[in-house]
């Protein structure tokens, strides 16, 4: 085991909305230039624990534990300083492109309006980063696309750029919410190798959130499963799929389309990792 | 029995009472209730009689005539309170009237497409293309002054709204799996429309003709200021407000009747809101959008 | 230049409007000729209706004792030749009335729908952002009020308290008796003025003008608070808002960059159908204030079935409507790259 960073940590996180408790003691961590998996079923909580280290619960969120980075605890920051944070060092990424990314400003303009805020770039610096931006998602033509808006491009390329408008200040968390959701089959790869490529080349410690095992099994490097606002499992991909330490994961895994009645085989994990 | 009838009524009945919780309703509703029954019980609270000329003229407020006397030394109380019967049932009556017209034209748009669709949306936009008091006003002037003939140039220009609601809310609808299923299933499409269509339509429809009620006091209170609508002797608001005009120091023949039409239309629409916002977020933007006129 | 996308959406848009304006026409022609009254007793008198010469007469004038297809297609031909007839009433062509009634009713318009949009929209926005709390339901409650008022009575309560008791603006007419108006650029008193730098003419002017314009502002102001806070509420809850907060920028920034620029496009629909309320709105103002404008010649031109005004007005006002629909539509292109032409 190699010593890895740790560059966010989740220390038994609570959240309350009105009456309903949502996280019930959530721990992980997040390290540098590795992906950390959170599965689980629709309301186990596993957005909202995104949600909570960006910063952006609905107002009548009550929330407890600490959320640790650097050497800060973020609960207890003030709103300016947590904002200050945001884009800057913690960035997000978000389900539908097509709803995710403003209509009417160009993507050039969404591109390049926090970098200007956060970095104090001039036009010129900043439309130049961009370009780069673009080219590092590998969107083509990338000056052009500078000037077109959102509806203009594809929903895989829209979601390229959702991540390139995430990295333009260089964070060093990224959390992805169900980044291929909304996308198609065949296009779901080609994002999901990004994420995974920029997570090494730029050391960002990464948090996918996804309900989807197959997507996990892809690129996570770390698997966490949620059920009802807590973590039951917590540990490498390899051994989550190949033997499950909870039931409940081991259900999880059995009710994948082609599981016949039974944990996967190292064979069948193997195959979706040369994908 | 409509597959989604039973959620959708379910939602409104539990909703529509909550609405009478805010205090925005609750003040509408009792607003609305008082002057309803000032309607109806009509003669019954009437201090003197809204014709008779008997009292010493342009007589302010005094304990004898709360709301003073008119320049035909008329009681201004009494005739205020007359005046609920004419205005209010005709509003009523004017919304209902819409709804039913606007509503059948709306759901054959809809339903029908085509040509009928082309059609009834051209004249939609050639009546919304006037501003409704200036429509109304020479529809009125056209037809001759009375309180029907109002009420009738007021229907002309508050069809096309509700037309245009239902359509879109058919057309809408018409695509849903629910439909379909019910006419591979062999529906007649004036079945599927009756069942499958219509349940799913009146409620949205109904909400925003409960809005309209406000709406449509102004217009013919309005109407009926100009001269085109109530004529003398009759006590209507919007009329007593005219004749006010000439008599510019008797403040209180004035500043009543048109107090007693500011308290319905409130009343109305804060009724109308507070259902509204107890609703479907979605009901909401759909009559949203239809409320401009 | 004849090809671009924008130059035949222009050209379409303005055949279609074209056709319009016929529909209106036809369709002022047939109500007024509805008449079950006549005009002709109504403009010549009692005494005079009943001399058949004089009736005769009058109809070979005006063309009434024509069958009616014919003189729908004699309005049209003249139309074509900018002759709208001439008013049975001022006896004088319908075109020059129009031409002092429009600006007339220009100057307070478009007084109230600047002052509306800029009050309108800025509560509404307030409402939303502070939604629940004390600024929203006070600005609930006075844009409930602002489109439940009477307009008509409270230009009459408006005109005694601040006009008759309290003396602190003019009520009648557009100049005070002793003033001669400024010379004629463009009808608009307070902008003649200015121009031919006439500062008392000018004072004279917007004095007048006060009441009226803030009479008609108070329901175009209820009705903006209203559709803009619903408009932006349904922006705030977008994605996009989310993803901007997200990048850490500046709540104002977020306002103004992101939501208020979505929101325009509603928001723009209704101001265009403001215009449309204030216009029936000063049909009931101009006859409280005397004002001499296109809503008080309407309805006089109603109520004595003058037929040829009628028609005159009802002309100005679907071209009117028509003209705002197109600048609302080149402006959802201007701001919505979805919906533009190229």
């Amino acid at each position: 085991m190699t010593a890895q960073r740790t560059t966010l940590e989740i220390s038994g996180l609570t959240l309350r909305i009105g009456d309903t408790e949502i996280l019930r003691g959530v721990d992980l961590d997040l390290e540098a230039g590795r992906i950390q998996g959170l599965a689980g079923e629709s309301g186990s909580g596993k957005t909202m624990t995104g949600l909570a280290v960006m910063g952006l619960l609905p107002d009548r969120s009550r929330v407890g534990g600490t959320i640790t980075f650097g050497d800060r605890d973020l609960l207890a920051l003030a709103p300016r300083q947590r904002n200050a944070l945001r884009g800057t060092e913690i960035a997000m990424v978000f389900q539908d492109p097509s709803t995710s990314l403003h209509p009417m400003l160009s993507v050039g303009a969404q591109l390049t309006d926090h970098l200007r805020h956060h970095l104090r770039l001039d036009r010129a610096a900043a439309r130049a980063r961009a370009v780069e931006l673009l080219e590092r998602v590998r969107i083509p033509d990338p000056s052009g696309a500078l000037r077109r808006f959102a509806h203009q491009f594809s929903g895989g390329q829209r979601q390229r750029i959702a991540i390139a408008i995430a990295l333009a200040c260089s964070p060093s968390v990224l959390i992805a919410d169900e980044p291929t959701t909304a996308l198609d089959v065949t296009v779901q790869a080609g994002v999901l190798h990004l994420l995974r490529d920029l997570a090494r080349e730029m050391g960002l410690a990464v948090l996918l959130v996804t309900h989807d095992l197959g997507v996990m099994s892809a690129v996570a490097d770390q698997v966490a499963v949620m059920r009802r606002g807590a973590v039951v499992e917590n540990g490498e991909r390899h051994q989550v799929f190949t033997a499950p330490a909870h039931p409940y994961t081991a259900s999880l895994l059995a009710s994948l389309p082609g599981a016949a009645g039974g944990v996967r085989s190292l064979d069948d994990v193997r195959a979706l990792e040369e994908l | 029995m409509s597959r989604l009838d039973g959620p959708l009524r379910a939602r409104f009945r539990t909703r529509i009472p909550q609405a009478w919780r805010t205090p925005l309703g609750i003040t509408g509703a009792v607003v609305a209730l008082v002057w309803i029954l000032i309607a109806v019980l009509g003669p019954a609270l009437w201090p003197y009689d809204p014709l008779t000329q008997d009292f010493a003229r342009l007589e302010p407020p005094t304990g004898a005539h709360w709301f003073g006397t008119d320049e035909l030394g008329r009681d201004v109380f009494t005739r205020v309170l007359a005046g609920a019967r004419v205005t209010v049932p005709l509003a009523v009556l004017l919304v209902g009237l819409s709804v039913v017209i606007g509503g059948v034209l709306g759901l054959a748009a809809g339903f029908f497409g085509r040509w009928v669709d082309e059609t009834v949306m051209r004249v939609t936009d050639l009546v919304m293309a006037f501003p409704t008091v200036i429509l109304a006003m020479v529809v009125a002037a056209s037809l001759g002054a009375s309180l029907l003939n109002a009420v009738l140039a007021a229907l002309v220009v508050s069809w096309p709204a509700y037309a245009r609601v239902t359509r879109g809310l058919v057309v809408g609808i018409r695509q849903a799996d629910y439909v379909l299923a019910d006419r591979l299933l062999g529906f007649s499409p004036l079945r599927s429309l009756g069942t499958d269509i219509v349940p799913m339509v009146t409620g949205p429809v109904l909400i925003l003709a409960s809005l309209d009620i406000g709406t449509a006091t102004l217009l013919l209170s309005g109407l009926s200021f100009l001269g085109l609508g109530a004529k003398p002797p009759t006590a209507e608001w919007g009329s007593m407000v005219a004749t006010a005009i000439q008599n510019f120091d008797s403040w209180w023949m004035g500043v009543f009747p048109g107090l007693a039409i500011l308290t319905v239309v409130m009343a109305f629409n804060f009724l109308g809101d507070a259902l509204r916002d107890a609703l479907d977020p979605r009901t909401a933007g759909v009559l949203g959008k239809a409320e401009t006129r | 230049m004849v090809s671009s996308p924008l130059v035949r959406y222009l050209l379409r848009r303005l055949g279609v409007s074209a056709l319009l304006i016929v529909g209106v026409t036809l369709v002022t022609f047939v109500l007024t000729n509805l008449v079950p009254g006549d005009p002709v007793a109504a403009n010549l008198g009692q005494r005079a209706a009943e001399n058949a010469e004089t009736v005769a007469a009058y109809r070979a004038h005006y063309g009434l004792d024509r069958p009616l297809p014919v003189q729908y297609a004699t309005y049209l031909g003249n139309l074509l030749q900018g002759d709208l007839g001439e008013s049975q009433q001022t006896h004088r062509p319908v075109l020059v009335d129009l031409q002092s009634a429009v600006p007339a009713t220009l100057e307070i318009a478009i007084g109230a729908i600047v002052l509306s949009v800029l009050i309108g929209v800025g509560f509404g926005v307030v409402a939303a952002v502070r939604r629940g709390r004390l600024a929203d339901s006070a600005l609930r409650l006075v844009s409930l009020v602002g489109i439940s008022v009477p307009t008509f009575w409270l230009a009459l309560v408006a005109f005694y308290v601040f006009s008759f008791q309290l003396d602190l603006a003019p009520g009648s007419g557009r100049l005070a008796p002793a003033t001669t108006p400024p010379p004629h650029v463009t009808g608009l008193y307070t902008l003649d003025a200015l121009l031919a730098g006439e500062w008392e003419t000018f004072g004279d002017a917007l004095a007048h003008l006060m009441l009226p314009t803030l009479v008609l502002t108070l329901y175009t102001v209820g009705l903006l608070t209203r559709f803009t806070r619903s408009a932006v509420l349904e922006v705030l809850e977008q994605d996009y808002v989310r993803s901007a907060r997200a990048k850490g920028l500046p709540g104002r920034t977020v306002l103004f960059r992101y939501v208020l620029r979505a929101a325009m496009v509603p928001i723009l629909t209704v101001v265009g159908l403001a215009f449309g309320a204030l216009l029936s709105g000063t049909v009931l103002v101009e006859e409280i204030f005397s004002w001499p404008g296109v809503g008080s010649y309407a309805y006089q031109a109603a109520s004595h079935l003058d037929l040829p005004a009628v028609m005159g007005v009802g002309l100005f006002v679907g071209i009117v409507y028509l003209v705002i629909n197109l600048i609302v539509d080149l402006l959802y292109g201007a701001i919505d790259p979805r919906v533009r032409v190229t």
